[in-house]
């Protein structure tokens, strides 16, 4: 059991934790045709905007109530109510998601009022669905703002309590955590496809946040995603499977309010946690496991004896949100290699389950002094931890948000055998090219000057 | 190269395979031999030597599978990493217009690259058609002005060892003797040190690992004239005969070079190897004998007491790791048994060896160090040593890299121990890395994944069960 070392410093130094608000609209962004509004400055929603339009490399739609100075020192109520008018008005949504901030969360917004408000002011918007949801940035992180987000999604959608489990023999709830990637989020589609199923994920960012270059050339409202009322059959399925520890408060009421069995993943690196989730797959479909997937199993297992060697007793520093820090390091430690430097930007519960001796909430600087203390070969963070390794003169292997030097690094498959072995392979290619394993040359005490000096042919003989 | 010189070369009088029967090195069986040519074993053991241009004159197949092998280091010039090849055509072959290319090759790397010398390596199809590289080189020598060295070894001469021979040979004939070593500069002079000029042969500096061990040859005043070929230079090889004691680097390979510098310059020698402190003690306390020099033999054993004691401390947690592992050997001839003492220093157990290519010397050193109850294996073959494994329950498998998969197909730990590995394993601080290296693949936790049959199957995985 790690120990969780508290924040004990008064300046975050090249911070590693992104926003409540900012996770929270990132869920919301999984949902298709809808638009999150945070309930806040404006500066609240350009910064998220601009974070995530680098990251995915997409158009982010995502608007504001732009409380000014009047209305945070009077009331914002009816910025609330105008903004969500405003939006049915010229987008017709399939949902708003309604985040609050910091701002309006210490001004003491009453949000879930404000959405009663709206509909009783506006009947004729009744059907667009408005999720509120409590995510001041003075807590938490975008892992726990995009949890927050999904719980709230399925109180709005989920109102009454059913009791029609397996009514859709092959449907099955996913709740996909803030620690997967579009690419990782495509590729459990295809898995859970292949045992006949028919996956509902909440949210779908795989749909929505990645390849679209469509006819429409600009959209205010989110392309693809999970269908709003498809949510709504979410009590139909024959099973939930909750990925990712953050969710599981989620699950908790998905399970309360409907009654469908669920899986719970903490983790979806490595082979261990693959072959459990693959496990419940078939047990979930009654089907033997397809070929193919043995295949990939197959291939991982080659590919974790090749790379042990040079990721045996390698020292690695992650620094990641909650479920990712705890992915990643039970990944590595799988194979052999000892994460000596664990970095969290927020408490969460799976916290102490990670592989390592102590993790810190903390940031990047507290990452940079226990890599460099313990020695680290290589990091595992975002993109602003580029100048860290430099600093730190190792490898970085990028992973969590923001990934805005690197193409393509949105949709890095991480999870499955697929993805857990390109992992694998990425970072023992790295951990070779950077490796300082040889001894130094050295040249003799009796050659210092001749041995490597310009040649002098001798002509003795 | 005339068969008369080919039986001359395989005719080693100071290696022991010779005692059993009178060819040498057995022949290669068609259809079920494994292992290099002789050019493969010419270019081995001269490629180290860091700042010649070597020319392989030959069609692409030779160079093209072979060049940029990674293993040797050097402390300075990088042309050894260059590849060169004449790669001729078939308008070359049959217009017979090779040598004239190779001619123009010598030129084109002289101008190039500048090398203080370059060697010729020749292959199989300019040897079948009659190329006279030695006329190629003389001439080259003399219109380049560069020494250009003609290297023998087209590959159906024989085997690699005979390549090695080969290579050994070239140098005896052709680069020995044809400069003086310069004077030991007066810097490196310390008062009560007498500096001996001393060589080591079969040496290759795999993964730098030589310079584990040479800052001690420095203390000892110990002056390395040439390291035959690990990180040597041109110049070096030429100085060779002008040491007082040579030391054969746990190979055969280059035994002939050792032996005629004993009989034409009278410098004796002695075989040892650096893989563990024991050997590592030994190799120097070798040299002190040999040099007969009082105050050297005290200097050494000092030396060694302070070794042994440091070396033991920093093992003492990897002993702990690795106590009581059994450990299944397969390497050739030397190290069937140079690396046991390495590995008994750290507390392991070798259950069996492999001594396929290891001599009757070899064998009687190997029950030595090991006692009767070693189980000594010939069969080389992946089921064979599969077999073994799981018959003696080992632990691990040491063999050279092309056993690698074998092992790790069969979900076997394994370590590389050939020269294409990335780790150096020499010297007292060498052993350091040997025993991170095996604990890290025999404690890796992949092992039970990879074993363990996946959940939903009911049979189980393939793959030996090891002992605990």
């Amino acid at each position: 059991m790690a120990e969780i070392l508290k924040r004990n410093k008064a300046l975050a130094v090249n911070p590693l934790k992104a926003s409540q608000p900012v996770g929270a609209s990132l869920a919301f962004l999984g949902i298709h045709r809808a638009i999150p509004m945070m309930h806040g400055s404006q500066g609240c929603t350009a910064f998220g905007k601009v974070y995530f339009v680098r990251h995915f490399r997409e158009p982010i739609p995502l608007q504001t109530t732009a409380m000014d100075q009047v209305s945070t020192v009077m009331t914002a109520d009816e910025n609330v109510i105008l903004g969500l008018a405003t939006i049915c008005e010229k987008s017709k949504p399939a949902l708003i998601g309604l985040p609050t901030t910091g701002l309006s969360e210490t001004q003491g917004t009453d949000i879930k009022r404000l959405v009663r408000e709206f509909y009783a002011a506006h009947p004729e918007y009744r059907h667009i669905p408005v999720v509120p949801v409590n995510t001041p940035d003075f807590s938490g992180c975008l892992e726990s703002g995009y949890a927050l987000a999904v719980k709230a999604t399925l109180e709005v959608m989920l109102p009454q309590q059913t009791n029609d489990t397996g009514k859709r023999k092959k449907q099955v709830n996913v709740l996909a955590g803030s620690f997967l990637t579009p690419g990782d989020v495509e590729h459990i589609k295809e898995l859970i496809e292949a045992f006949g199923l028919r996956p509902l994920l909440l949210p779908d960012i795989g749909d929505s946040l990645d390849g679209h270059l469509t006819e429409m050339e600009s959209s205010p409202l989110t392309v693809g995603g999970t269908p709003v009322n498809d949510i709504a059959s979410m009590g139909e399925s024959i099973a939930t499977l909750v990925l990712g520890n953050s969710l599981f408060g989620a699950a908790d009421f998905l399970k309360t309010q409907t009654g469908v069995p669920d899986y719970r993943f903490d983790a979806l690196m490595g082979l261990e946690a693959m072959d459990s989730f693959i496990s419940a797959l078939a047990e979930i479909a009654g089907r033997p496991v397809p070929e193919k997937i043995e295949r990939q199993r197959a291939q991982l297992q080659d590919a974790m004896v090749d790379a042990h060697f040079m990721l045996g007793f390698a020292r690695i520093a992650i620094a990641a949100d909650p479920d990712l820090l705890f992915n990643l390091a039970r990944l590595v430690s799988e194979m052999g290699c000892e994460v000596v430097a664990a970095v969290a930007p927020a408490r969460a519960n799976i916290l102490e389950s990670v592989s390592a001796e102590q993790v810190a909430i903390g940031d990047l600087e507290d990452l940079e002094h226990a890599a460099q203390a313990h020695k680290a070969q290589l990091l595992i963070s975002n993109s602003h931890a580029v100048e860290t390794a430099r600093r730190l003169d190792v490898p970085l292997l990028r992973a969590g948000f923001p990934q805005y030097d690197l193409i393509g690094g949105y949709q890095r498959l991480w999870v499955g055998y697929r993805g857990t072995r390109q992992a694998l392979f990425d970072l023992a290619n790295l951990l070779v090219e950077h490796g300082h394993h040889e001894p130094e040359p050295y040249v003799s005490i009796y050659q210092r000057d001749s041995k490597n000096a310009p040649f002098a042919p001798d002509r003795t003989h | 190269m005339q068969a008369k010189d080919i039986a001359e070369l395989l005719n080693e009088p100071a290696c022991e395979h010779n005692k059993k029967e009178k060819s040498g090195c057995a022949r290669p069986k068609p259809g079920a031999t494994a292992g290099g040519c002789s050019f493969d074993g010419a270019q081995i053991a001269l490629l180290p030597i860091a700042d010649v241009a070597h020319i392989v004159h030959g069609p692409i197949a030779c160079a093209g599978s072979s060049w940029d092998n990674r293993g040797t280091r050097s402390s300075g010039p990088t042309l050894y990493r260059i590849g060169m090849t004449t790669d001729l055509t078939e308008q070359d072959v049959i217009m017979g217009r090779s040598e004239k290319r190779l001619f123009h090759a010598v030129k084109q790397a002289v101008e190039s690259y500048s090398p203080n010398a370059v060697f010729i390596y020749n292959t199989c199809v300019p040897a079948l058609i009659g190329d006279d590289i030695g006329a190629v080189c003389k001439a080259a020598t003399e219109k380049f002005g560069v020494p250009v060295v003609p290297v023998d070894c087209a590959g159906f001469y024989g085997t690699k060892n005979l390549g090695n021979r080969i290579a050994g040979e070239a140098m005896f004939k052709h680069v020995v003797g044809t400069a003086e070593p310069l004077p030991v500069p007066a810097s490196a002079q310390r008062p009560g040190i007498t500096v001996h000029d001393v060589n080591l042969i079969g040496e290759y500096n795999i993964a730098g690992e030589f310079w584990n061990v040479l800052p001690l040859f420095d203390e000892l005043g110990l002056r390395i004239l040439c390291t035959l070929s690990g990180d040597a230079r041109f110049r070096e090889v030429q100085t060779m005969h002008r040491a007082q004691a040579n030391m054969v680097v746990c190979a055969k390979a280059l035994l002939n070079v050792a032996r005629k510098l004993q009989t034409d310059y009278k410098i004796p020698y002695f075989e040892g190897s650096f893989y563990g402190v024991t050997d590592t003690s030994m190799a120097f306390r070798e040299f002190a004998r040999l040099l007969g020099d009082s105050s050297l033999t005290e200097r050494t054993e000092a030396l060694i007491a302070r070794e042994e004691a440091k070396i033991n401390a920093e093992l003492e947690p990897w002993r702990e790791r690795l106590r009581g592992k059994r450990v299944l050997l397969y390497t050739g001839g030397v190290k069937s048994w140079s690396i046991v003492s390495a590995l008994q220093d750290l507390g392991m157990e070798v259950v069996a060896t492999g001594t396929n290519k290891s001599t009757e010397e070899d064998k009687q050193r190997i029950r030595e160090i090991m006692g009767d109850k070693t189980k000594m294996i010939t069969d080389g073959s992946p089921k064979a040593l599969l077999g073994a494994v799981k018959e003696y329950q080992a632990d691990i498998l040491i063999a050279g890299g092309r056993n690698m998969y074998t092992a790790l197909k069969a979900r076997i730990p394994f370590l590389d121990i050939n020269q294409e590995r990335e780790f150096g394993y020499e010297g007292y601080s060498g052993m350091i890395e040997l025993a991170r290296q095996l604990a890290l693949t025999i404690q890796s936790p992949v092992w039970p994944g990879v074993r363990k049959p996946a959940p939903w199957v009911k049979a189980a995985a393939p793959g030996i069960e090891l002992g605990a």
